[in-house]
């Protein structure tokens, strides 16, 4: 009865949104008011219809309803309510129902909070959003619809995927989907504005906190899963250049990009046109990401079994968006009035420069992701791109873009003078070329460049750090004037010098553990000790648990440095029921200068002892913590109460120079 | 400077850019590329010693043994031919006798093929794509039900 009721909502739901994508386009064409301002209660309707369907799938997860297939093949009566309630988005049509309702929901939070918009304006943007929704709504109804019923139902589930089950992975694809659904927003904008023909430093004031938004999401989303590869698959790597990480990292350079030109669309209204086709390309590669990997045409460590019909519909989907949106571009675009002009040297132009390093960048992952299926689809050999490409082609890319991220706010809008902005940096230089020094005086075994990257990010911290001092004039006027004026300063500021501190933190955290790391196969019996990076590690015991679902071996290890005792760790073989499927529980002692990462494997040929694998992964930590930062950067430019939607149309002077 | 000069100017920038990103993916191609071959490509195509490859196909029943230390040896099977392969550290949970695997590595000189990775999945299910290509070119199987 509840799935039906969902799949009724489902099904009004496509009709709210066929009403939402058509009437309010035709009313802005006629400018019948009426008309447009049916884009709102459409859009809200769409939005509340699909929370209904997926509280109701939620509902048959939450109450182990088996008659429904969904529920049957993705859950068990012994989970944990937590996994079962991450069920529900652990499959793929759960997970199609999640990303329209998410889809919905930037929707209505336009028609809700959108009221000072321009009312043609939101009448496409609705429409366009609409339109998305329909061809996803279209998709579920069709051929991914979640409330199939079973008859006879059985009496227990299958289960879900042990290895999904864990609390990081349980929110990453909430996070994730929030940040490629969010840039629909920006998408559907670019698309009105286009149909509208007009681009302005409104149109960018509204782009630019959606675009944000899905960026925080986005970039939290893939630092989620990225820290449940870690501690989860038991390899001890964080990052592999996978086809299915690349999907996600692909929209989140993109993202970036326009995050940074969209800002000049807003102070110096240029670069509009550029903006556009950035904002059709971000979302386009969060389509494409969908695709490849809900397809299965990717070969990847991730991938999980697919249905190749579904890939051909979602292929359709991309097709029509994206050549629809390029198509417009290229008909409309040149029709864009020019914007400002500007100097090659000025904070524009270093936007630019920002711009076409991410650009290119996102261009080699995609080259890289792709070339594999082109070669195939061609018939021309099976091959695969591995890390060692990303390394050759991504890496040159940001190196230059990261050096030159403490210069760009450091220059003037519209004409500046390259002298005054670098000796404004010579605290900040001096500060990466001592670190510089100390890291080669104490980490001289490692390869030469990891010195200079580790410079790098103390560049970038610094760099942050003295911009954000140097704008309340620390020693130039007393401390407390000082004092007074960094709290008057705008929440963006510290936003953009948090992010950018962030980048510099990840910066470290990626050099260390990809120079310094340390790795030990062997094999132990009770008792025997491992050495490793200055560590003993002495494996206790092994025996074995009983989980809610799950049967562990468990190793005891003890970890000591001397004759100090650190502390103990546990790494486990779980076998989960009902599927018998097991999974490695990898044992971690973070130290505040690394992670020691324990992998115990399985029984050695002769049975009296175990395979032990064991890394020292140096400051992996910053990485993720890198990445919160960069969140807490967003959350605080976000909540900058003139980037804040709806408020003034014009912000006063002062706090326009503030943020020159 | 005029207008059309910046343009040109931001074009030619553009162009450095993208010419620089286009040089790096082409000299990062030329070296960084791993073939995929199954059994019988192997040995019909001889393959030298040394190149790295990616090797797929199923675990041979009855092949798997553990050597000295956490050394593994296993054979990879696509019905058709068989190769050995020697292997140093813990294989992923779901490797099993039976089932499909694919591992990267090179052969040595006396055709026995040293992998340094043996790829993992999530799934159960879940068969590379590449493999249950070829595999299923050889007619040795058919696409699989969800049990």
């Amino acid at each position: 009865m509840i799935a039906e009721l969902g799949h009724f909502a489902v099904i009004l739901a496509l009709a709210a949104s066929l009403w939402q994508s058509l009437v309010p386009l035709y009313g802005a064409h006629v400018n019948d008011t009426r008309l447009m301002r049916a884009a709102s209660p459409a859009a809200l309707a769409q939005f509340l219809l699909i929370l209904l369907a997926f509280s109701a799938l939620t509902w048959n997860y939450v109450t182990s309803d088996f008659s429904v297939l969904n529920v049957y093949e993705n859950s068990h009566s012994a989970k944990p309510m937590l996994y079962k309630i991450s069920g529900v988005w652990g499959n793929h049509e759960g997970s199609m129902l999640l990303w329209v309702l998410i889809l919905a929901a930037f929707g209505a939070a336009v028609a809700a909070f959108g009221n000072n918009l321009p009312p043609a304006l939101k009448a496409r943007v609705l429409s366009v959003q609409g339109m998305v929704g329909l061809a996803f709504l279209l998709f579920i109804v069709t051929v991914s619809n979640p409330f199939l019923r079973l008859d006879p139902a059985p009496i227990e589930g299958a289960g879900l995927n042990p290895v999904l089950q864990d609390p990081a992975l349980a929110f990453h694809p909430p996070f994730l989907y929030a940040g490629y659904v969010g840039l629909s927003i920006a998408f559907s904008f670019a698309v009105a504005a286009l149909i509208e023909g007009k681009v302005d430093a409104a149109w960018a004031r509204w782009v630019r906190p959606w675009t944000l938004l899905a960026w925080m999401f986005l970039t939290l989303g893939i630092s989620m899963g990225s820290w449940w590869a870690y501690y989860e698959l038991g390899w001890g790597g964080w990052w592999f250049w996978d086809p299915v990480e690349n999907a996600s990292l692909m929209p989140w350079l993109a993202a970036t990009a326009l995050l940074h030109s969209a800002i000049v669309v807003e102070k110096r209204n240029a670069l509009k046109i550029w903006t556009i086709l950035l904002a059709i390309l971000s979302f386009s590669l969060s389509l494409m990401g969908a695709f490849l990997v809900r397809s299965g045409v990717l070969t990847s460590v991730h991938a999980f079994a697919v249905d190749p019909q579904r890939g051909l519909f979602i292929l359709v989907i991309l097709m029509v968006f994206i050549g629809g949106a390029l198509s417009l571009f290229a008909l409309r675009a040149p029709a864009l009035k020019q914007g400002g002009l500007f100097a090659p040297l000025s904070r524009e132009g270093a936007l630019v420069v920002n711009n076409l390093l991410l650009a290119a960048a996102t261009a080699t992952v995609l080259i890289g992701t792709l070339y594999p299926l082109v070669l195939d689809a061609l018939n021309a050999g099976k091959i695969s791109v591995g890390p060692p490409y990303f390394n050759l082609t991504f890496v040159p890319l940001m190196i230059p873009l990261l050096l030159l991220v403490p210069l760009g706010p450091m220059l003037s809008w519209k004409r500046a003078d390259i002298y005054p902005a670098m000796q404004r940096l010579w605290a900040a230089a001096s500060i990466a070329l001592l670190t510089a020094i100390l890291t080669f005086a104490f980490h001289f075994k490692g390869p030469w460049a990891a010195p200079l990257a580790i410079a790098l990010g103390a560049w970038l911290i610094a760099g942050s750090l003295s911009e954000i001092a140097q704008r309340a004039q620390f020693f130039k006027v007393s401390p407390a004037t000082a004092f007074a004026r960094l709290k008057g300063l705008p929440g963006q500021a510290f936003g953009m010098a948090l992010a950018h501190l962030g980048v510099g933190v990840m910066v470290i955290g990626i050099t260390a553990v990809s120079a310094w790391r340390t790795e030990i196969i062997t094999t132990v019996k009770p008792g025997d000790k491992v050495e490793i990076s200055g560590m003993t590690l002495t494996f206790l015991s092994e025996r074995t648990l009983e989980g809610p679902n799950f049967t562990a071996e468990q190793g005891l290890f003890r970890v000591t440095i001397g004759d100090r005792e650190i502390g103990e760790l546990t790494s486990e073989k779980r076998n989960f029921r009902p599927a018998s499927m097991p999974t490695t529980e990898a044992g971690l002692h973070a130290f505040w200068s690394g992670d020691l990462y324990v992998v115990m494997g399985d029984k050695t040929a002769d049975g009296t002892g175990r395979t032990l694998r064991a890394y020292y992964n140096p400051m992996v930590r910053w990485i993720w913590i890198g990445t919160v930062i960069m969140f807490l950067g967003g959350l605080l430019s976000l909540a900058d109460r003139r980037y804040r939607v709806g408020v003034p149309k014009t912000a006063p002077r002062a706090a326009l120079e503030a943020t020159a | 400077m005029t207008r059309k000069q910046k343009r040109l100017m931001m074009l030619c920038a553009g162009l450095a850019v993208l010419a620089v990103a286009a040089g790096l993916v082409l000299y990062a191609m030329r070296d960084n590329i791993v073939f995929f071959y199954t059994p019988s490509d192997i040995t019909e195509k001889a393959i030298p010693p040394g190149t790295r490859i990616r090797l797929g196909g199923l675990v041979e029943q009855g092949s798997f043994k553990k050597g000295e230390g956490a050394v593994v040896t296993f054979t990879v099977t696509d019905t058709l031919k068989t190769i050995p392969v020697t292997y140093t550290g813990q294989l992923p949970d779901l490797f099993r006798e039976g089932q499909g695997v694919v591992t990267e590595g090179a052969l040595d000189a006396t055709g026995l093929f040293v992998a340094d990775t043996v790829l993992a999945k999530h799934d159960e299910n879940y068969m590379p794509k590449e493999l249950a290509d070829s595999l299923k070119e050889k007619g040795v199987w058919n696409e699989g039900k969800k049990p």
